[in-house]
C-alpha cells in the first residue's frame, strides 16, 4: 500500500488566461506508489492543472513541491528531468515508426557521430515491456500503425515509464478503447503503482477511476472541491462533487473525505 | 478487427519481446504486417521495371545493349540526384517545387565560376562545384526558414522559388544566351568512364563495404543478446549486392563507341555513393529518425522534444543541395547551361521518380532507394521510347500513366493501413 509522504504537492496554485481563472487556489498531492484520479467536468481545470505539472504552463501563483523540495517547472524537459512523464490521450506516437523507435522518440541512444545504437534500444525496450508484462504486442519491431488502440496506449505508457520516471500522468488513457483493451490498460496502471510509481489518471469514466485509483481529486470550475478515498466513497458521492461540489478550501488538502455536498 | 484478435488476446503467449521467430514463415508474416501497415516497399515497381525492360528489348533492337545501359545510367543520374532530395522533403509531408531551377542555379554558378573572366582565369571545377553547392544550400536554408519559422506553406514558398530562380537564370543568361562549360572536372560528371580494372575494383569495394557493414551490425546485435534475423537472408542480400555490382561493371566494360572501349561511368558511382550516404543519413542517424518522426506525427515529435523547425530547415537544405548536384551533372551532360535550363519536365520527373519508387506524398513513409528505382524507371521509359522511335508525346503519356498507377497503389495501401490500424 502507498505510504503517505507526498511525491508531488501543489499548494495554492492559481492560473489565469486573460480574465478567465482556469485554476484558483488549488491544492493537489500525489503520494508515492499511489494512483490518484483527477476528475471533473469539461472546463473544470484538469488539463490546466496537468499542464502546470508538465511544464507546458507555469502557474501564476502558488508553489510546486516534488519529493519535498520546491521546484519550478518551465518546460517538458524540466518535468522529464524530475521524473515526470505525461501520456496524452492522442498525438503521442508516430504511426510510421515501430515500437522501439517510438519508445526512444526524441531520446534515441546514439554515439558521438549521431549514429543510432539500435541494439541497445531494442534490448532495453524488450526489457521494459517484459517488466511491465506488456506481452501482447508481438514483435517490438512492428510499426505502431499495425497495433490496436490498447496496444498503442500500452506502448505510450511503457515509454513514459522507461525513463526512470517517478510520476506518470495519463490523460484519458481509455477514452477510445473497447472493453477488453480498457481492462488491459487499467491492469497496466495498477502494475505501475505496485512497482512504486505514482500515477495521475484523468478520466471521465468513473468506472475506470474506481477500478484503479487509491484516491480521487475532484475539480470543479477551477477549484478543488474534494479529495476522496476510494475505499470509503461511492460513485454517487463523486458525481455530486463533480456536478455541484463546493470548494472545500480551508488550508491544505483535507485528509478525510468531506461530507457529501449536494 | 478480427485480424487483430489473435494478437490482442489476453492469453497470447509471452514473447520474450524480441522477434517473432525465424524462417520463411516469420518473413511472410512480417511481409503481411508491412502490407497491412501500408508499406508495399519497392517490389511492385521493380517488377514494373523488369516488364519495361523486356518490352523495349522486343520493340527496339538497340535498346538492350551494353552501350545503351551506360546511356541510361548517365541519363538517370541528374534527375535521380534531385529525386533523392525530394524523398527527404516528402518524408516530412512537405513539397519542394523550386528544385529544378535551384538545379539551374547550381549549374549556372559552376558555369560562371569556371568561365575565364576579364583578366582572371576561371576557377577549377574542383573549387567551382563546392561553391555552387554551397550557394544552393543557402537558398535551401532560406526557403526552409520561411516554411519552418514563419509557417508559410512549403508549396507556396517553393513555387515562389520556382519563379524567382528561373528569373535569375534568364536574367543572367539574357546576354550570352548560354555558357559553354570547358572545365574538365565538371564535364567528367557526365562523361568520365573508369578503366575496366578500376571498374572491377569499385565493384569489389562496394561489395566488401556492404558485407562488412551488414556483418558488423549482426555482431552488434549478438553482443546485445538480440537474435539475428535469418542468416540465409543476410547471405542472400550480400550475394545479391555482389551480383549487381559486378554485373553492372561487366555490362559497362563490354561497351565501346567506334572502337574506343567505354567502362563504368562516373555517374554510376555518384548515384550509388549518394544512395548509400543518404540512406545512412535517413536510417542510421538521429537526424534521419527525427525526419521520419516529424513526417509521421509532427505533434508527437514536438512533444518528444524534437526541434521540428530545425529538421524542416535542414531537409529543405538537403533538397537544394541535391538539386545543385543534379543540376551540375545535367549541365555536364550537355557541356553547357542555357536559358531553358531547369525547365521542361525536370521538376516533375524528379518528384515522379520519388513517388513512383514508393515514397508517400503524405509524409513519414519512403526510402532513398525509392528515388533510385523511380529514377531508373523514368530514364528507362524515356530512353526506350526514344530508342524505339515513338512520338515524344508518348513519353509524357506513359510516364504520367505510371505515376498515376504508383500513387493509386500508395493510396490503396494507406487505406489498408487505416483499416488495420485500430
Amino acid at each position: 500500500m502507498p505510504d503517505t509522504t507526498p511525491l508531488l504537492e501543489l499548494r495554492n496554485v492559481t492560473k489565469t488566461f486573460g480574465s478567465v481563472e482556469a485554476l484558483s487556489d488549488v491544492d493537489f498531492e500525489v503520494r508515492k506508489g499511489e494512483v490518484m484520479a483527477l476528475v471533473g467536468d469539461n472546463g473544470a481545470g484538469k488539463s490546466t492543472l496537468i499542464k502546470c505539472i508538465a511544464g507546458t504552463h507555469t502557474p501564476d501563483e502558488g508553489h510546486v513541491f516534488f519529493e519535498g523540495e520546491e521546484v519550478h517547472i518551465h518546460g517538458p524537459r524540466d518535468a522529464a528531468r524530475l521524473g515526470i512523464e505525461v501520456v496524452y490521450q492522442d498525438l503521442a506516437l508516430c504511426d510510421n515508426l515501430d515500437v522501439v523507435q517510438n519508445m526512444y522518440l526524441g531520446r534515441e541512444a546514439h554515439d558521438r557521430f549521431q549514429r543510432l545504437k539500435e541494439p541497445i534500444m531494442e534490448q532495453r525496450t524488450a526489457e521494459t515491456m517484459k517488466s511491465l508484462a506488456v506481452t501482447t504486442i508481438g514483435s517490438i519491431r512492428r510499426p505502431v500503425a499495425t497495433l490496436s488502440g490498447g496496444q498503442r496506449q500500452s506502448v505510450a505508457v511503457a515509454r513514459a515509464v522507461m525513463w526512470n520516471s517517478k510520476l506518470v500522468i495519463l490523460d484519458e488513457p481509455t477514452a477510445a478503447l473497447g472493453v477488453a483493451q480498457t481492462e488491459q490498460v487499467l491492469a497496466l496502471v495498477r502494475r505501475l503503482a505496485t512497482q512504486g510509481l505514482s500515477v495521475v489518471i484523468i478520466s471521465h469514466n468513473l468506472h475506470d477511476v474506481f477500478e484503479t485509483a487509491h484516491r480521487i481529486t475532484v475539480l470543479r470550475l477551477g477549484r478543488n472541491v474534494g479529495v476522496y478515498d476510494r475505499a470509503t466513497t461511492t460513485q454517487q458521492e463523486v458525481v455530486s462533487a463533480i456536478t455541484a461540489g463546493a470548494p472545500t478550501k480551508v488550508s491544505g488538502i483535507p485528509q478525510v473525505a468531506p461530507e457529501a455536498t449536494a | 478487427m478480427s485480424t487483430n484478435a489473435q494478437v490482442v488476446g489476453p492469453d497470447a503467449a509471452p514473447q520474450g519481446g524480441q522477434n517473432e521467430g525465424r524462417g520463411p514463415a516469420a518473413l511472410i508474416r512480417r511481409g503481411i504486417d508491412d502490407i497491412r501497415g501500408g508499406n508495399l516497399g519497392v517490389l511492385p515497381i521493380v517488377i514494373a521495371l523488369v516488364f519495361i525492360v523486356v518490352f523495349f528489348t522486343y520493340r527496339a533492337t538497340n535498346f538492350f545493349t551494353s552501350e545503351n545501359f551506360g546511356n541510361i545510367i548517365i541519363q538517370m543520374a541528374g534527375t535521380t540526384m534531385l529525386a533523392y532530395g525530394v524523398v527527404f522533403v516528402l518524408l516530412l509531408g512537405e513539397i519542394d517545387l523550386s528544385i529544378s531551377y535551384v538545379a539551374g542555379i547550381g549549374a549556372l554558378a559552376v558555369a560562371e565560376l569556371q568561365q575565364p573572366g576579364s583578366g582572371h582565369p576561371g576557377l577549377s571545377g574542383l573549387i567551382a562545384i563546392p561553391i555552387a553547392v554551397a550557394i544552393c544550400a543557402v537558398i535551401g536554408v532560406g526557403q526552409g526558414a520561411i516554411v519552418a519559422r514563419i509557417g508559410v506553406p512549403s508549396f507556396v514558398v517553393t513555387l515562389a522559388g520556382f519563379l524567382i530562380w528561373q528569373g535569375v537564370i534568364v536574367y543572367k543568361l539574357a546576354g550570352p544566351g548560354s555558357i559553354i562549360i570547358q572545365d574538365r572536372w565538371i564535364n567528367y560528371m557526365g562523361s568520365y568512364y573508369f578503366s575496366h580494372v578500376a571498374g572491377w575494383l569499385i565493384a569489389a569495394v562496394v561489395t566488401a563495404l556492404y558485407a562488412v557493414t551488414r556483418l558488423s551490425g549482426v555482431i552488434g546485435n549478438l553482443r546485445a543478446g538480440i537474435a539475428v534475423s535469418d542468416a540465409w537472408l543476410l547471405g542472400a542480400k550480400i550475394v545479391g549486392v555482389a551480383v549487381a555490382a559486378f554485373g553492372v561493371v561487366a555490362i559497362c566494360n563490354r561497351a565501346s563507341v567506334q572502337g574506343t572501349p567505354l567502362g563504368l561511368p562516373l555517374a554510376a558511382v555518384i548515384i550509388v555513393l549518394f544512395l548509400v550516404v543518404l540512406t545512412f543519413l535517413a536510417k542510421r542517424t538521429m537526424f534521419g529518425r527525427h525526419v521520419y518522426a516529424v513526417g509521421g506525427n509532427a505533434e508527437a515529435a514536438r512533444r518528444a522534444g524534437i526541434n521540428v523547425s530545425r529538421i524542416k530547415i535542414l531537409v529543405m537544405m538537403i533538397s537544394s543541395i541535391m538539386a545543385a548536384i543534379g543540376g551540375i551533372i545535367l549541365a555536364a551532360n550537355v557541356n553547357s547551361v542555357d536559358t531553358n535550363f531547369g525547365g521542361g519536365t525536370l521538376l516533375l520527373d524528379a518528384i515522379s521518380a520519388a513517388v513512383i519508387g514508393g515514397t508517400s506524398l503524405f509524409g513519414g513513409r519512403g526510402e532513398v532507394r525509392n528515388a533510385f528505382i523511380g529514377g531508373a524507371v523514368i530514364a528507362t521509359v524515356a530512353n526506350g521510347l526514344n530508342t524505339a522511335n515513338y512520338n515524344p508525346g508518348t513519353i509524357y503519356m506513359v510516364t504520367g500513366a505510371i505515376l498515376l498507377l504508383a500513387v493509386t497503389l500508395d493510396t490503396v495501401a494507406r487505406r489498408l493501413q487505416a483499416r488495420s490500424g485500430r
